[in-house]
């Protein structure tokens, strides 16, 4: 018995350690390296292409944060985290920052102890079929089969849903996406459910995407964003207004084409502020002035960002949008950088 | 002069406790005991400090909030408005449940082929020694998902038994293999006798009648046969009692399931899936059948090693005596060879209970994919979470090695 709660105490206590450290940014500075927690893959948001480099969405935030921080958006270790182990790595300082679809709830900010730092992308929890089924309606599962991952807001809003419905299911649960494509593809599930953005990039991989459907009901608003732990305030700071310069970027018309031609001085004031022209924010974060500068031109603004992994022109064709800036009827928006 | 040494004074000088051999042992105990606390202490110390850090207590209220998800193998009612503390219950008896049904599989599997390893028969016996090869050295977490992938990719989806002509049909019109597992008849009963309310789960009264008479039928089938003993002993002819004892053993029962109406429930292709029956999912079959097949090969060595421990002449005497291979086995060996057997095999059914917790590689869900998983996850208390669910394994595995002691104390060796 003693040993055994010991050796638990142990476990434990290993799992904690990185935690206590002072401040985040000055450890990534130190450790010349920013360790972002990702997905075990899931195109288009984070995965890696054929020469084993991460790509996507949630990639690109990860090392603009890289950029703005260390100066190089190669800087990056990433982590592959599953629905159920993300959390603890970043609690336990395995990561420093997780960019993971990952849905901002009431518990996840209070009773867990993160921070989310932001949106970058307004979702929602949809189903999706093979055509050949003929269901045309989520009100038309009742009885079905559905493959969910575990450890995921997913899993309890499919509860209510069908509960809500007066319909029965019987859940699969799932440990990663992979596996649950697997498991759809071979029928094992009549349906999969996850995030509508997840749905719409696993079904991009499939070898005939043509034969399965997203139905059209969205049961959740799942809104993803980074996090990091809470109480670090200035590593939060730092992660957030690294978001807010991308969407802020594309607000400005700060592309990584013309952002050299930009930082050389405008009559925009916002600009020089954000570009460093104008000096004072980068020290304010504990950061140099080039900051947002790297950050943008590391992959581009918000709007290039998402053209580039998620957008009508990729394979998984998404359009923007509530994802569009507010100043397109979406709901983007950057605070000020005044 | 006298060749008595005088004894040297006792003075205890500091440097004895290293060099005395009386002391040394235990100043060595000593100190490992203190850097064992100090370790204890500091680990315990940063664990408070780092979850303050956090910000986070330590409590176990959690296990009375709401769950809020769905388990599909439920042997208590659950929903999702039970509690934490429900849903882990429910995990447990999932734990318990594949724990249970792979030592008995396992154990099958281990007599079997370890009394066929070492047959006479040389095909019967290299295959043996193929089974046991391979599964012995090829890890358990494959198996599982090896079985798994077949179960999924290889059988029919249950729409393939809709239609006119359907591709895949039931076996015996009973059994339906699918993709998400096999579909069995279930028993029911018309005049049930309702169910009981324990409490925290239901208990079936018919089970429970059912269980009350084969009970009594056996004990009554076991004072038939010492009867048969006594008049054999005293008499030398031993009478004739097959016939009682199959009525003893079976019309009770039989007046028992007709009287509460027993038949079965078949399942039936309704809507997406089979309804009705029960329902072995593929994770369970998977997972039931890994445990067993892999853990049956250690147990055949255990088998083999136990038989082989009895000196030859032990056979060679019961043929003499005109026993037949098999009485030969089943009266002179195997009594011998459990008491070799046995204790190794209590450390199998610890390693098949503490391997059920790979559930959660094909979506069982056992203890850990509950408490360990889904709970810990929505909740966050990830050291409650992880003491807890220790805590029950060493409970399940100290009572399953008591009641393993148990059982081979009373094959032992009695000495007279
Ligand atoms: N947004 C939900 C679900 C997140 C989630 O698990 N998403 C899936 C698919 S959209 C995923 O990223 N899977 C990748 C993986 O398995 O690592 C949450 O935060 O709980």
């Amino acid at each position: 018995m003693k040993t055994t709660v010991f050796l638990g105490i142990a476990a434990s206590a290993c799992l904690m350690a990185g935690a206590a450290s002072a401040g985040t940014l000055d450890d990534v500075k130190q450790a010349g390296e920013l360790k972002c927690g990702v997905t075990t893959g899931l195109a288009g948001f984070a995965a890696p292409d054929s020469n084993g480099v991460w790509q996507g969405f949630d990639v690109d935030y990860c090392r603009a944060v890289a950029a703005a921080v260390l100066g190089d958006p190669t800087k990056v270790k990433f982590v592959p985290t599953t629905g159920q182990t993300r959390f603890t790595a970043l609690a336990s300082g395995e990561v420093d920052m997780l960019a993971r679809n990952t849905t901002w709830t009431f518990s996840r900010d209070v009773d867990l102890k993160f921070t989310f730092v932001g949106i970058n992308y307004y979702d929602g929890q949809g189903f999706m079929v093979p055509k050949k089924l003929g269901v045309s309606s989520a009100k038309e599962l009742d009885g079905a089969t559905v493959c969910i991952q575990t450890g995921t807001t997913t899993e309890l809003n499919l509860a209510d849903y069908f509960k809500a419905n007066n319909m029965k299911y019987e859940p699969v649960p799932i440990e990663t996406n992979a596996e649950a494509q697997q498991q759809f593809l071979a029928g094992a599930c009549d349906v999969y459910t996850t995030d509508r953005s997840g749905l719409a990039a696993t079904r991009a991989t499939f070898a005939k995407p043509d034969d399965y459907v997203v139905l059209p009901e969205v049961i959740s608003k799942e809104p993803l964003g980074p996090l990091v732990r809470q109480g670090d305030d200035q590593w939060a700071d730092v992660v957030r207004w690294v978001s807010n310069a991308l969407v802020e970027g594309e607000d400005l018309g700060i592309t990584s084409a013309n952002i050299e031609e930009l930082s050389k001085g405008t009559n925009n004031p916002e600009i020089n502020r954000i570009l460093g022209t104008d000096p004072g924010f980068g020290k304010m974060l504990g950061l140099d002035e080039q900051w947002a500068k790297r950050a943008i031109a590391a992959n581009g603004n918000y709007g290039e960002i998402f053209a580039a992994n998620l957008g009508e022109s990729t394979p998984i064709g998404l359009s923007r949008g509530l994802n569009a800036l507010w100043t397109q009827g979406g709901l983007q928006y950057s605070p000020p950088f005044r | 002069m006298a060749d008595v040494t005088t004894p040297p004074k006792d003075v205890f000088r500091l440097s004895m406790l290293i060099y005395d051999t009386r002391y040394r042992s235990l100043t060595i105990q000593a100190i490992f005991m203190i850097l064992l606390m100090a370790g204890a202490a500091w680990l315990v110390d940063n664990t408070i400090h780092n979850l303050h850090a956090l910000g986070k207590d330590f409590n176990y209220s959690f296990l009375w909030s709401r769950a809020g998800y769905d388990i599909n193998q439920h042997f208590i009612e659950y929903n999702n408005d039970d509690t934490h503390g429900r849903a882990m219950l429910v995990g447990l008896m999932n734990t318990l449940f594949i724990a249970l049904i792979s030592c008995a599989l396992a154990t099958v599997f281990g007599v079997v082929a370890g009394v066929l390893r070492l047959s006479n028969n040389w095909i019967v016996r290299k295959l043996m020694s193929i089974y046991i090869e391979a599964f012995r050295n090829i890890p358990l977490l494959i198996w599982i998902l090896v079985i798994f992938a077949v179960m999924t990719e290889a059988m029919p989806a249950p729409s393939a038994f809709r239609g006119e002509n359907p591709t895949s049909s039931m076996w015996f019109g009973a059994v339906a293999v699918t993709n998400r597992g096999v579909y069995f008849p279930e028993p029911l009963f018309s005049r049930s006798l309702g169910n009981i309310d324990l409490g925290i789960f239901y208990v079936s009264t018919d089970l429970i009648a059912i269980l009350i008479v084969l009970a009594a039928s056996i004990y009554a089938y076991r004072r038939l046969g010492r009867h048969a003993e006594k008049v054999q002993n005293a008499t030398g002819v031993r009478p004739v009692t097959w016939w009682k004892s199959a009525l003893i053993l079976i019309a009770p029962v039989l007046v028992l399931l007709i009287a509460l109406g027993f038949h079965l429930g078949y399942p039936a292709l309704k809507g997406f899936n089979f309804q009705g029956g029960i329902q072995a999912r593929n994770s369970l079959i998977a997972l039931w059948l890994a445990l067993s097949i892999y853990t049956g090969a250690f147990i055949a060595e255990i088998v083999r090693a136990g038989i082989q421990a009895i000196s030859r002449g032990q056979s060679e005497a019961a043929f003499a005596l005109g026993l037949r291979p098999s009485r030969t086995m089943n009266l002179v060996i195997l009594p011998q060879a459990l008491r070799v057997i046995i204790p190794p095999m209590i450390s199998e059914y610890l390693n098949i209970t503490k391997n059920t917790s790979l559930a959660i590689a094909v979506g069982y869900m056992d203890l850990r994919a509950t408490l360990g998983g889904i709970t810990l996850n929505q909740t966050g208390r990830e050291l409650e979470a992880m003491l807890l669910m220790m805590g029950i394994y060493l409970a399940i595995s100290l009572i399953i090695s008591g009641v393993m002691n148990l059982y081979n104390r009373s094959v032992k060796l009695k000495e007279r």
